[in-house]
């Protein structure tokens, strides 16, 4: 309710004393970056693109659903200009460059993978801009700095693992050893030293047996196959995504792996209903953050969400439909956050003199300075859910996770026995290393 | 044991995948001297056609196991459409110019076909997995491998064989022969050297295509296949000897065990066990293992 | 004074001076355009010794490296020591691989540089202390003792360095090139055996060329570290080489001024194809590498050179 009250008080301030503001004000332009060409296109970057257009046209035209009903940012259309996000860190660094300094974006949004968000951070601190990454899972960018102007509304990849591990151990107590199939890159070597180093914590009689690290986009596995078909684990980890998980998919199932091996895929979700047909009934799949495939979340956003993708595109809004959706709402809300605490600090006109200047001052949009200091410690609703700028000194989201094993109806994937994990539960708390905490903290809290 | 065995098996399958691309392009180095690098493109259209055409197929209902035949005229579509393009249309231009900028307009070739498969079949992966089940599957030693192999095996050998045999026993292979010795000799004896540029090229893209073709059924259709198997299959060509069909074959082999055995053995070097070859037998065999010797200029 | 050692000096110049008045954009692109020219200053060096690397992405990625590693492990934050420990390890990297690539010719030169530059790539995307695929950020916090933390100055100061460094290597490449142990290298393009019979030793030649390119890749990927601020193996995979072979050809080897230019226009195309169409940049960029083999054969600076002739009486 007070939420409401504000917004109201905030427009109509706005259109009794600066009633042309809202009409004069320039668009603001958000740089948005993400794969438009390469394997990470087609279940990535291309739906994220999507997603962007989707949530700004109906942003712009005041369509979504409290709290986030404002036209554009509070008033404010908004522009999105387009980058590929391939091709390395060195044409990544050099594009944001031109797209800040160029292009003059207000902002930044975007970034999936972890090797751009690390390089993009330091470049974002040069130039002053506000950025968001939106997906990238390295644990390393804000444990290892402190950035003023990035902030990353998805949490990182830590929880994945020790949600993945607590659901395995309850809902499959007797597991003895288990191997690992990852793809060989930053991202799939952290994944399994995570999940390695978790379960010699929760479980230090579990047996490692082996682990394979693939190359991205190889797709024959068949040595691989044959290599777990012989160590017969009781459970194999992995986080392959995308087109190789699809093939490693279609090859395991035809081969019979999943016979006697369980599979638990940490990024399975994103792509969920299209593996229908492949993926083993009881795999246990994980989703960063409450992706909305498997909680049945019916809140007016997630609703709004869905609608406008359907709309868009013809298709079900997976995974980085929901990370856009955290990047841009979470800074609409700092904006917007921002904008409304300018106006109450103006509102008791002390000094008459300066009170044009002041009203002025105050109706002028807010500037990067003043964004980031509502958007650190944010709390807002999304589609998923709330989500709290808490970690990284204000600057990395915390939110929960969940896990559930799948089951097919009818060419239907479905998500059952959906475990939710409570930040706390799952995340370091304050500034501890992700890897310390496992190490360290993770046996006292699970007694 | 078990693990000696899988290592041979899984390794003449990958050698087998192998040498159907590796063979198209070192046909195509052997007579035209072009390095393809858009040869990855061509197998990822490959994989796409199959995917469409076969899709259809199957979608309407027609019975499954003429999917296989659909998949075998999407690879000749695909080489008999876009062979006689890119040589009419782009690489005859450039005879004579040099090897390394051959290289780099079939490096652009490939940029430019990336993003019209992109154009054409848009983002969203393709599958055509049916057949990979479609034909059953044998057991050794408790290891399950579907019999769709076989037929991957048996493509490879039947390419390696054929263009053998019309190389070594026909007239029209004889005459590529002489091509691929001398080019300028051949076009002097009145040979239309052109000729069998054009078919050497339809020929090798053919090839390219039937990879991706075969591979379809295996994967996830989607952007970006052709990048790291062209790579790959540079690898095999180079260990092989640029040019040489049995070379090829023998590289494809040899990389292909090695790549299976590090994965059952020591499966953290798997990344660069193919590169760690390719540079041993460049060290040791300059020029490959099978290569013809080059006679030095004065 | 040759005419043009003068016109490096004068362009060097014309670039510090004018990158005060620069916009930011420009300036980046500048420095990025210089560093992909120091790489590529040394791939014509082999071009002219008849050989072309698809390799030199390992020489390009173990500078920037070597310089990013001083930090981590010495506790080294210094531009100055950062270029230095690009140029001693690829100097000792490239003298021992040498030993094997001067047997090496043609595409199986190509071919076996690019073999070393994807092991370098293999065991980097390995090792987790150096963040694998991801790499890690890289920061040069002083530079001849000064503090670059003051931000438009210190940005300036890189960029001149930068530039500093170009012309350093670009003169001293256009005097080797005109001594005669330079000259030879095209010598050997044309004909190895008479240079043998001439009484040089064509493989220490190729040997000494070898160093000096990859010296300079090395250097060049030390500068594109500093300013980037990030390092990834992505720097030693064969489409970071591929790229260095394109801005040579592109460029052509008659002169030492010809890579600067050919890198200025190669970064230039691409960033405008990525803003300009963003799903199909690729596309744009392929057709645009044919329109400049097909019509320039000879490179970018052909243009020049037939402007001078026609100019000439």
């Amino acid at each position: 309710m007070k939420r409401l009250v504000n917004t109201f008080v905030l427009i109509t301030m706005i259109l009794i004393f600066c009633p042309k503001c809202l009409s004069e004000e320039p668009p603001l332009r958000i740089g948005f970056v993400s794969f438009l060409s390469g394997p990470a296109s087609s279940d990535y970057g291309i739906p994220a693109r999507n997603a962007a257009m989707a949530i700004v046209s109906s942003l712009n035209a005041g369509a979504a659903p409290n709290p986030h009903n404002m036209r554009g940012f509070s008033g404010r259309q908004i522009e999105l200009v387009f980058i590929d996000e391939a091709g390395g860190t060195t044409k990544q660094v050099t594009e944001f460059n031109q797209l800040v300094l160029r292009h003059k974006v207000d902002f930044v949004i975007g970034y999936l993978s972890s090797a751009n968000c690390l390089a993009i951070a330091p470049a974002a601190e040069r130039l002053k801009v506000l950025t968001i990454l939106m997906d990238c899972g390295s644990a390393q960018v804000f444990e290892e700095n402190n950035y003023k102007y990035v902030f990353r509304t998805r949490s990182h990849a830590t929880m994945d693992a020790i949600a993945g591990a607590k659901y395995l151990l309850k809902i499959f107590p007797e597991i003895e050893n288990f191997s690992g199939i990852n793809p060989n890159y930053a991202y799939g070597q952290e994944s399994w030293r995570d999940w390695n180093a978790v379960m010699k914590v929760l479980a230090p009689k579990v047996e490692s047996q082996s682990s394979h690290m693939t190359k991205l986009g190889t797709g024959h596995f068949n040595s691989e196959i044959s290599s777990l078909l012989t160590k017969k684990s009781q459970l194999i980890h992995s986080s392959l995504w995308g087109g190789d998980l699809k093939a490693f998919l279609i090859q395991a199932k035809a081969r019979g792996l999943f016979k006697s091996t369980r599979l638990l895929l940490v990024a399975g979700e994103p792509n969920l209903q299209k593996l229908s047909g492949f993926i083993p009934d009881g795999t246990i799949v994980g989703a960063r953050g409450m992706s909305s495939g498997m909680l049945d979340n019916q809140s007016d956003l997630n609703m709004w969400l869905k609608s406008i993708f359907k709309k868009e595109t013809g298709e079900t809004a997976s995974y980085p439909v929901y990370s856009v959706a955290n990047a841009i709402l979470g800074l609409k809300k700092a904006y917007e956050k921002a904008r409304l605490s300018k106006l109450q600090k103006a509102v008791p006109m002390a000094d008459v003199a300066g009170v044009q200047e002041g009203m002025k001052e105050a109706y002028s949009p807010p500037n990067t300075q003043q964004i980031i200091e509502s958007f650190e410690n944010l709390s807002y609703e999304t589609p998923n859910g709330k989500v709290s700028m808490i970690q990284g000194n204000g600057h990395q989201a915390v939110h929960g996770t969940s896990y559930g094993v799948t089951r097919t109806l009818e060419g239907k994937v479905n998500i059952e026995n959906i475990l939710f994990f409570p930040a706390k539960e799952v995340q370091p708390p304050g500034n501890t290393k992700s890897l310390d905490w496992i190490r360290n903290r993770l046996p006292t809290r699970n007694p | 044991m078990i693990s000696f065995l899988a290592i041979l098996i899984d390794g003449l399958i990958y050698s087998s995948w192998l040498f159907i691309i590796a063979a198209g392009l070192t046909l195509i180095y052997g007579v035209m001297k072009i390095l393809n690098i858009a040869h990855g493109s061509l197998y990822a259209l490959g994989a796409y056609t199959a995917a469409s055409l076969s899709g259809l197929w199957l979608s309407m209902g027609f019975a499954p196991i003429g999917s296989f035949v659909i998949m075998l005229l999407s690879a000749i579509l695909v080489g008999i459409i876009l062979g006689p393009i890119i040589e009419r249309g782009l690489l005859r231009f450039m005879y004579g110019r040099d090897e390394i900028v051959l290289v780099l307009v079939t490096y652009a070739l490939f940029l430019i076909l990336e993003d019209v498969i992109k154009l054409i079949w848009g983002v969203n992966p393709y599958y055509l997995y049916q057949p990979y089940a479609l034909l059953g599957s044998f057991e050794i030693l408790g290891l399950t491998y579907p019999n769709y192999n076989f037929l991957l095996l048996g493509s490879a050998v039947f390419t390696g064989l054929s263009l053998t045999w019309f190389l070594q026993k026909t007239q029209q292979g004889k005459i590529l022969i002489a091509v691929i010795h001398d080019s300028e000799i051949a076009a002097a004896q009145g040979i239309n050297v052109e000729k069998f540029y054009l078919i050497t090229f339809t020929l090798g893209a053919t090839l390219a295509a039937l990879g991706g073709v075969l591979t379809a059924p295996m994967i996830s259709v989607q952007p970006g296949i052709g990048a790291e198997t062209i790579v790959l299959a540079f690898a095999v060509v180079v260990v092989g000897g640029l040019g040489s069909l049995p070379g090829a074959a023998l590289a494809a082999l040899v990389i292909g065990l090695v790549r299976a055995g590090t994965v059952h053995i020591i499966p953290e070097l798997d990344l660069f066990s193919v590169y760690l070859v390719m540079a041993t037998v460049l060290i040791f065999r300059p020029k490959g293992l099978f290569s013809s010797q080059e006679e030095r200029k004065i | 004074m040759d005419r043009t050692l003068a016109f490096i000096s004068i362009g060097a110049v014309t670039l510090i001076l004018s990158g005060y008045a620069m916009p930011q954009w420009a300036v980046f692109l500048t420095t990025v355009s210089l560093c992909y020219g120091t790489v590529v200053l040394g791939m014509i060096l082999l071009v002219r010794t008849g050989l072309v690397s698809f390799g030199h992405g390992l020489y390009f990625c173990l500078g920037a490296y070597a310089a990013g590693t001083l930090k981590p492990f010495f506790g080294l934050s210094e531009l100055v020591f950062m270029l230095i420990a690009a140029i001693l390890v690829t100097t000792i990297t490239s003298f021992a691989l040498g030993f094997l690539l001067r047997k090496y010719r043609d595409i199986f030169f190509a071919m076996l540089s690019l073999a070393f530059s994807m092991i370098l790539y293999g065991l980097l995307s390995k090792s987790t202390e150096l963040g694998s695929t991801d790499g890690f950020n890289v920061t040069a916090e002083t530079a001849f003792g000064i503090a670059l933390s003051e931000l438009e100055y210190g940005r300036y100061l890189i960029f001149v360095i930068t530039v500093g460094t170009s012309w350093l290597c670009c003169t001293l490449l256009h005097l080797y090139l005109l001594s005669n142990k330079g000259k030879l290298a095209e010598a050997i393009r044309d004909n190895e055996l008479r240079v043998e019979y001439l009484g040089a030793s064509v493989n220490n030649i190729i040997h000494i060329n070898y160093v000096i390119s990859a010296v300079l890749a090395g250097l060049g990927g030390a500068l594109m570290s500093i300013s980037i601020g990030h390092i990834d193996p992505e720097m030693s995979y064969w489409t970071t080489s591929g790229e260095f072979v394109f801005i040579t050809i592109m460029s052509g080897s008659s002169s030492v001024i010809a890579p600067f230019l050919g890198a200025a226009v190669f970064t230039s195309i691409r960033s405008f194809a990525y803003e300009y169409s963003p799903d199909t940049w690729q596309l744009l960029l392929g057709v645009t590498m044919l329109v400049i083999i097909v019509f320039l054969p000879e490179g970018l600076w052909s243009l020049f050179s037939k402007i001078k002739k026609k100019g000439s009486p």
